[in-house]
């Protein structure tokens, strides 16, 4: 068992960078498709855009349910309190987007009269009635929360490099452990 | 005027109880399309038709319906998507405005449902389809419901690329819900 101080368990690790997968398929498969005309192509890439959505959401629950079992390990001493609440803030941040954006995308189908079946299986009830104005409304607000989420993810994954090549504290070796801690 | 009057006289031998038929009232009647997605379910309505419904549940078999849509008309929430449905590979509405429905016979299924069948004419093609439904009564007015599967290739709805029954599967539900107030000369919408 590993020490709850030095590094992350591999369950977080794992479920860390398959929610990273998740997050950036969905994301650059939404941004395409949105383009495309109507073709069987669209409505499928449509349905493949839910299902990674709704397992965004599933990994992140685990996730969550993983850390509140084996809590994340602390920030590391040379951090002031400013990067540390930074730090905390962006990451509270990060884990309410891969929640609320997939919620975001659900009822914004369901409004579109449009249902989500988890990977053509599993139909999620409708949160909402077709209505054209609010579908709309809430296209953009999905849309939006997206953009947020990818300015988070860039500002996650920018201190991560400033940690490993400026600060060099090792915290980036902890969620990436082929890496060479680079310690000073 | 001989014409006008044999019009009269057939109209009178198919209809010996009611002449006219009684009036639909289309606010409260709808008839929608329920198809699959990879298997998500989309229903979507024919805003505009028209239907002559004469029914008389102890004889049945001297009922009769008559349906007419406007396939324009078809609103699936989405323009985009409307217009496309109007296209060459899905209705072609500007070859095929209308789809077309007649009785040929209606029976009792018994417990008070029924089946209507008859000639479904759609994009060009006529099909047989049968419809089993119940009459509710609501006051002195009728609902008559229904539903009935149609294999949406054979009238070539969803032609070309949507041929691909992957993505739009093949069996597509035709569901109708109609409102019949009593005693009204018939009036189409």
């Amino acid at each position: 068992m590993q020490d709850p101080t030095l590094g992350y368990t591999r369950t977080a690790i794992a479920l860390h960078w398959i929610i990273f997968v998740t997050v950036l398929c969905g994301w650059a498969l939404g941004q395409y498709m949105t383009g495309l005309p109507f073709s069987p192509q669209k409505l499928r890439y449509v349905s493949w855009h839910k299902w990674i959505g709704v397992s965004t959401f599933i990994f992140t629950v685990l996730r969550l349910a993983w850390r509140a079992y084996r809590p994340a390990p602390q920030l590391p001493s040379t951090m002031s309190p400013l990067q540390r609440r930074a730090a905390i803030a962006i990451h509270v941040l990060l884990y309410v987007l891969v929640i609320v954006v997939p919620i975001s995308g659900w009822v914004f189908s369901s409004a579109l009269g449009v249902p989500t079946v988890y990977l053509g299986l599993l139909q999620l009830p409708d949160l909402l009635h077709k209505d054209k104005a609010i579908a709309e409304a809430l296209r953009q607000v999905h849309a939006t929360l997206n953009w947020a989420l990818l300015v988070l993810v860039c500002g996650h994954a920018a201190f991560a490099l400033k940690h490993h090549f400026v600060d060099r504290d090792g915290i980036l070796a902890r969620m990436i452990p082929i890496l060479q801690p680079r310690i000073r | 005027m001989i014409r006008l009057l044999l019009a009269l006289l057939s109209s009178a031998t198919l209809y010996p109880h009611a002449v006219f038929a009684q009036a639909i009232d289309y606010a409260r009647s709808q008839i929608t399309v329920l198809s699959r997605q990879m298997n998500v379910p989309v229903e979507a309505p024919f805003k505009k038709f028209t239907a002559q419904v004469t029914f008389d549940a102890n004889k049945p078999e001297a009922s009769s319906a008559r349906v007419e849509i406007e396939l324009n008309s078809f609103d699936i929430g989405d323009a985009e998507t409307n217009d496309n449905v109007k296209d060459k590979n899905w209705f072609d509405t500007k070859t095929y405005p209308i789809a077309r429905f007649a009785s040929s016979a209606i029976r009792s299924l018994g417990g008070g449902r029924f089946e209507v069948r008859g000639p479904l004419m759609l994009k060009g093609k006529t099909m047989d389809v049968a419809a089993p439904f119940s009459v509710k009564a609501s006051g002195a007015d009728r609902i008559f419901e229904g539903a009935f599967p149609i294999r949406r290739l054979q009238f070539n709805v969803g032609d070309g690329v949507w041929r691909d029954t992957s993505v739009v599967a093949d069996e597509v539900q035709i569901k109708f819900s109609l409102y019949q107030v009593a005693s009204k000369p018939a009036a189409a919408k």
